[in-house]
């Protein structure tokens, strides 16, 4: 009875208002042969007991903070989270509300929503952000679902760079299954080969062109040139970015991106061993009625104040069921209040430093560590945080050797791309002190 | 103009001032990127800490929560949300580890997914769950997908149908829409049971499977269930259901004994994972035999028995042979729903995850007893944790908006408004069962109020409400103006 | 409710114009779904229709129509004015509101205006 406020003698003065003998009397719907089922499961535990138990299967782990140092990146970024993000994550208004359904009563959510659609706006360039999806993987889905629905199921293919993160890839494989589409271009083995490659592949069949920026591997490519030649064709663009690196890099929406998605956990969210994130939604205005999820709009209150509600509901799904672009309900609207938090208290200037802070240790780490015997950079091409190293031995083995040293060393590029066994994906956030990055570099001369 | 009551985070910016500050670099600086690949502005705010402190502080208290009161927003299971479960997700063990790490070194949160998986399977009867859907439909996404590779490896290519009671929450729907798949709405019958005779119509060698909410969306035990099944059964369809109402049945039934093939759990729901003003939820999917292989990848595994009691075995990550293939990114919403949902069940046990369902029930025929006579209650018998009343009166033009609009007046977050669509203007209530009665009792004497309100001064309920911080919003405008977003004012820079 | 006697209807509320060809929604469709905010229109010009099957999609503020082709025959025009206007369904259904102009149209099973009459009026609330 952990959490029943509701004592004994309540509970018979209740169950005779109902007009029933016992709290099992209320279940004689429930098939007898099936009613009231054994569960084999562990005796409960206490407050004390639980905090002890969640507490050494946490420790059992090995941790970035305490444990290891952390080169690993490849979608879930370790950043420092300012003090001021849980501590407005911690207010029970935010955290026991549900979807603001009622706005006379949710106005603090729907405000922190419309600031959060506001900041991404501005972050990415674009004219209007959703309320956001799950995370920056089916976020990329659903800007497929947008353009299937863009073009009425009339045109049938998916341009995809093979560059692309792969579990996105994999999700948009899953997402799409039922709608009888082709996905082309992420088959291509030669990953040295300029993002224009692909425009081989648009033609007016093809409902949507997706990159990533910077892509998986880490170079920054200007999609100008590859978005006009798919407006030429009629398809839309979709870019998928990385939020830290958008504060230093030209915006998606400044080389004519029709929709930019991704993944805003590096926004004041702890990597938490993968879950759960933030998936950011943007596009331009046009598309607003093909856009999936929730949105939040100004408005006026009965008394002249300005005030928020969620709007244009009939595009989803508990109006438009079956007919619904993506059958999204609840989203990840804590945790879109924790990237406008952590957005707010850092500000301008905050992020700016967060984003030079994450440029120039990458870059410090590149250099020395492509100075080591048998290592070098893969690409030429410009990068933000994160670059593939070409290693003189397989990543997998690199990987073992660092982790005895108490180093996550990076992604296995190998998992992926069976041409790239030899290559390691490294992330450098602020996170890394020189210090570490050195001790990288000096594990990794002795090899 | 319109009055302002909070600006925004926009409008409180001024150029310069400073939050938190990033500490110098520690490395030899390098050139920044070739000018062309730079932003030309980053037009985002600039506030000092405690200004963004106050902010955030004050947009909270424009909100009603669940930490504040009744809360009985039917279907959406608004229980109390135990405050050791905000401690445990966020040991720095689960907080600080990174989702591609070597499972050697994660082998405590593979442990909790192993034994979470373990746990749900015995609650719900099921042979496999997987832990990787964000949200119950997301879930129900996953299902779908399962049922339609289940047909398609069996070269049963001519079912596209799938059937939907029409008291069905819209996710469901949208679900089989996503899919490309057709939607056959089935009624229900007088006794809020899906119809037999309308069912038998419609099951036929096309069908891919059957998607029903049990207890369903008003409140009601299907009383025909193992019926219902076998039909679905009988003609090679598979039985989805929608786990959103498991409050009802922890304990008391386990749909996988039922003959459910498949099912999502809201661990948002049931399992006390807070809703935070709209989500992360977690949707975890079971499943019978009959679906095992298809589950989504990868699921956690046992990969080496332990050699003794003594020792932990090792876990890691399998691939089901038939896997409709990945459903998001990573492993699902460990921290922050199976770590929640994981110190929730643990401190519960067999017991005390009965006496939940019990009290759930309980509360809700209790609720139901006390209103009874002042509103219709269009499908009357014992319910199940929640049920459905008519927010309309003879007589009278007020509607169920404005009842729960009035509800606002007397301190109560109102119930959930116009679903299920078969009863009109349904107030669906569903109390939880972390309420006690007192509680209960004032809600029912409010809506005895406002019940006779509604006959003898409506305009209280149509200008309601009035005590709140804020009356009504003009939706037209909002939808027709369309102002989703804000930026910094024009002459920002000026503005010092 | 105003019901031009010009026009035919359909149970689903449409309107044909067998004099123009055109085709739109009902003053009592436009009143029961309440302010439109957003159309489309799922067929093409030069495309063809047949009686009963979908060709636009309406959204209001509260709910969302399918609206379905109230006569057959090939697509000769495409109203782009309501598209940009939505609006214009809530304030001259029978006008500025057509959403297509059927070339040739055959109509399907329809009502004249009376009868129609009758029939909407029993499913007001
Ligand atoms: C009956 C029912 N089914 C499905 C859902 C969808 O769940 P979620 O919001 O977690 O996606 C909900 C909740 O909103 C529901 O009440």
């Amino acid at each position: 009875m952990t959490f029943i406020p509701t004592s004994p003698a309540e509970t018979e003065a209740m169950l005779e208002t109902v007009g029933v003998k016992s709290l099992d009397d209320l279940f004689d719907a429930v098939p007898k042969k099936h009613r009231f089922p054994k569960l084999n499961l562990p005796p409960a535990l206490t407050e004390m007991e639980a905090a002890a138990h969640l507490s050494d299967m946490a420790s059992s782990n090995e941790n970035v903070r305490q444990d290891l140092v952390s080169f690993l990146g490849a979608g879930a970024y370790n950043h420092y989270v300012p003090s001021v993000v849980d501590h407005m994550l911690r207010r029970g208004e935010f955290y026991t509300a549900y979807t603001p359904y009622q706005p006379e009563i949710s106005q603090g959510t729907l405000q922190a929503v419309f600031e959060f659609q506001s900041l991404m706006a501005n972050l990415t360039g674009m004219d209007v952000s959703n309320a956001s999806h799950y995370d920056g993987a089916t976020a990329t889905a659903e800007a497929v679902s947008l353009a299937y629905a863009q073009y009425r199921g009339k045109r049938k293919r998916i341009v995809m760079s093979p560059a692309l993160h792969p579990q996105y890839r994999d999700v948009i494989d899953t997402y799409t299954q039922g709608m009888g589409v082709e996905t082309v271009g992420d088959e291509e083995t030669n990953l040295t080969l300029s993002p224009e490659s692909l425009t081989s592949y648009i033609d007016e069949n093809t409902m949507i062109v997706i990159v990533q920026y910077p892509d998986f591997l880490g170079r920054i490519f200007d999609y100008k040139k590859i978005i006009d030649e798919a407006h030429a064709k009629g398809a839309l663009v979709c870019v998928v970015a990385n939020p830290t690196a958008l504060l230093m890099l030209k915006t998606p929406g400044d080389m004519g991106a029709d929709i930019v998605v991704g993944e805003a956990q590096p926004f004041g969210i702890p990597i938490w061993y993968g879950g759960p994130y933030l998936g950011f939604f943007t596009t331009k205005k046009s598309y607003v009625h093909k856009m999936a999820g929730r949105l939040v709009g100004e408005t006026m209150d009965v008394r002249g104040q300005r005030s928020y509600v969620l709007t244009l509901t009939a595009r989803e799904q508990h109006i438009k069921r079956e007919r619904a672009t993506s059958n999204i309900c609840t989203n990840q609207g804590l945790l879109a209040l924790a990237a406008s938090v952590y957005m707010s208290v850092l500000g301008k200037e905050g992020l700016s430093e967060v984003a030079n802070l994450c440029y120039q240790k990458a870059h410090y780490a590149a250099k020395e560590l492509s100075k080591l015997k048998g290592f070098k950079l893969f690409s030429s091409e410009p990068f933000f945080h994160e670059f593939t190293l070409q290693c003189p031995k397989p990543a997998s083995e690199v990987n073992q050797y660092l982790l005895d040293h108490g180093i996550l060393g990076g992604y296995d590029l190998g998992n992926d791309y069976p041409e790239l066994k030899n290559h390691l994906l490294v992330a450098v956030t602020e996170m890394n002190s020189k210090e570490e990055i050195d001790a990288l570099v000096e594990v990794l001369k002795e090899m | 103009m319109s009055t302002i009551i909070e600006p925004t985070i926009f409008e409180l910016s001024s150029p310069g001032r400073r939050g938190v500050r990033m500490p110098a670099s520690d490395v030899p600086l390098v050139d920044s990127l070739p000018q062309h690949l730079l932003r030309s502005e980053l037009p985002l705010p600039e506030i000092a800490e405690v200004d963004v402190v106050r902010h955030y502080v004050k947009l909270s208290k424009l909100n009603y929560s669940v930490d504040e009161g009744f809360y009985p927003l039917g279907s959406c299971t608004m229980k109390y949300n135990p405050k050791i479960n905000e401690d445990t997700c966020r040991y720095p063990g689960f907080l600080f580890t990174h989702p591609l790490q070597p499972i050697e070194t994660v082998q405590g949160n593979l442990a909790l997914m192993f034994e979470l998986q373990e746990w749900l399977k015995e609650i719900s009867g099921f042979a496999g769950v997987t832990l990787q859907p964000a949200a119950g439909a997301h879930g129900e996404y996953t299902g779908v997908l399962m049922m339609a590779a289940y047909h398609k490896l069996r070269g049963d290519t001519k079912r596209t149908k799938m059937l939907i009671p029409d008291a069905a929450h819209g996710t469901n729907p949208a679900s089989v829409g996503m899919m490309g798949m057709q939607v056959v709405t089935i009624p229900s019958d007088s006794r809020g049971n899906v119809d037999l005779t309308e069912l038998e119509k419609y099951c036929d060698d096309t069908v891919v499977g059957m998607m029903l909410t049990n207890p369903n969306t008003l409140g009601m035990f299907d009383e025909n269930i193992e019926k219902v099944i076998e039909m679905v059964h009988k003609c090679g369809g598979l039985m989805y259901g929608d786990g959103a109402n498991l409050n009802a049945l922890l304990g008391i039934v386990r749909p996988g004994d039922l003959g459910f093939d498949v099912m999502h759990f809201n661990l948002h729901k049931t399992f006390s994972v807070p809703h935070g003003g709209g989500g992360p939820g977690c949707g975890p999917v079971g499943v019978s035999k009959t679906l095992l292989d298809f589950l989504p990848s990868p699921l956690v595994g046992i990969i080496e028995e332990s050699e003794d009691d003594e020792t932990a075995p090792f876990y890691g990550f399998v691939t089901p042979e038939h896997s409709i293939g990945r459903m998001k990114a990573f492993h699902g919403h460990f921290g922050g729903g199976m770590v929640r949902a994981y110190t929730y069940i643990a401190m519960h046990g067999p017991d005390g995850l009965k006496a939940i369902s019990q009290y759930a029930v309980l509360n809700a025929n209790y609720l139901q007893a006390k209103v009874r006579g002042h509103y219709k209650i269009p499908f009357d018998r014992i319910c199940m944790h929640e049920f459905v009343a008519e927010g309309r009166f003879e007589g009278s033009d007020v509607r169920a908006l404005d009842v729960s609009k009035r509800l606002m007046d007397y301190g109560f977050h109102p119930p959930t408004n116009y679903f299920p669509l078969i009863v009109p203007e349904a107030l669906m209530i569903e109390p939880t069962e972390t309420e006690n009665k007192d509680t209960l009792d004032k809600f029912a004497d409010a809506l005895i109020k406002i019940a006779e309100e509604a006959k003898n001064q409506p305009e209280l309920l149509h200008n309601a409400p009035s005590t709140t911080k804020f009356g009504r919003m003009d939706e037209v405008k909002a939808a027709r103006e369309l102002v989703l977003c804000c930026w910094l004012p024009e002459n920002y820079e000026a503005m010092v | 409710m105003n019901t031009p006697s010009n026009l035919k209807y359909a149970k689903s509320d449409e309107w044909f114009d067998p004099a123009s060809g055109k085709v739109g929604i009902t003053d009592f469709a436009q009143s029961q779904l309440s302010d439109i905010v957003f159309v489309e229109i799922l067929v093409d010009e030069g495309e063809d229709v047949t009686a009963g099957k979908p060709i636009a999609s309406v959204e209001s503020v509260k709910a969302s129509a399918e609206i379905y082709a109230p006569a057959s025959g090939k697509v000769a025009k495409v109203n782009k004015g309501v598209v940009e206007k939505p609006e214009l369904i809530n304030s001259d259904p029978f006008g500025e509101a057509w959403m297509i102009q059927i070339d040739g149209g055959v109509a399907g099973d329809l009502m004249d205006s009376a009868a129609y009459e009758k029939d909407s009026a029993s499913r007001a609330h």
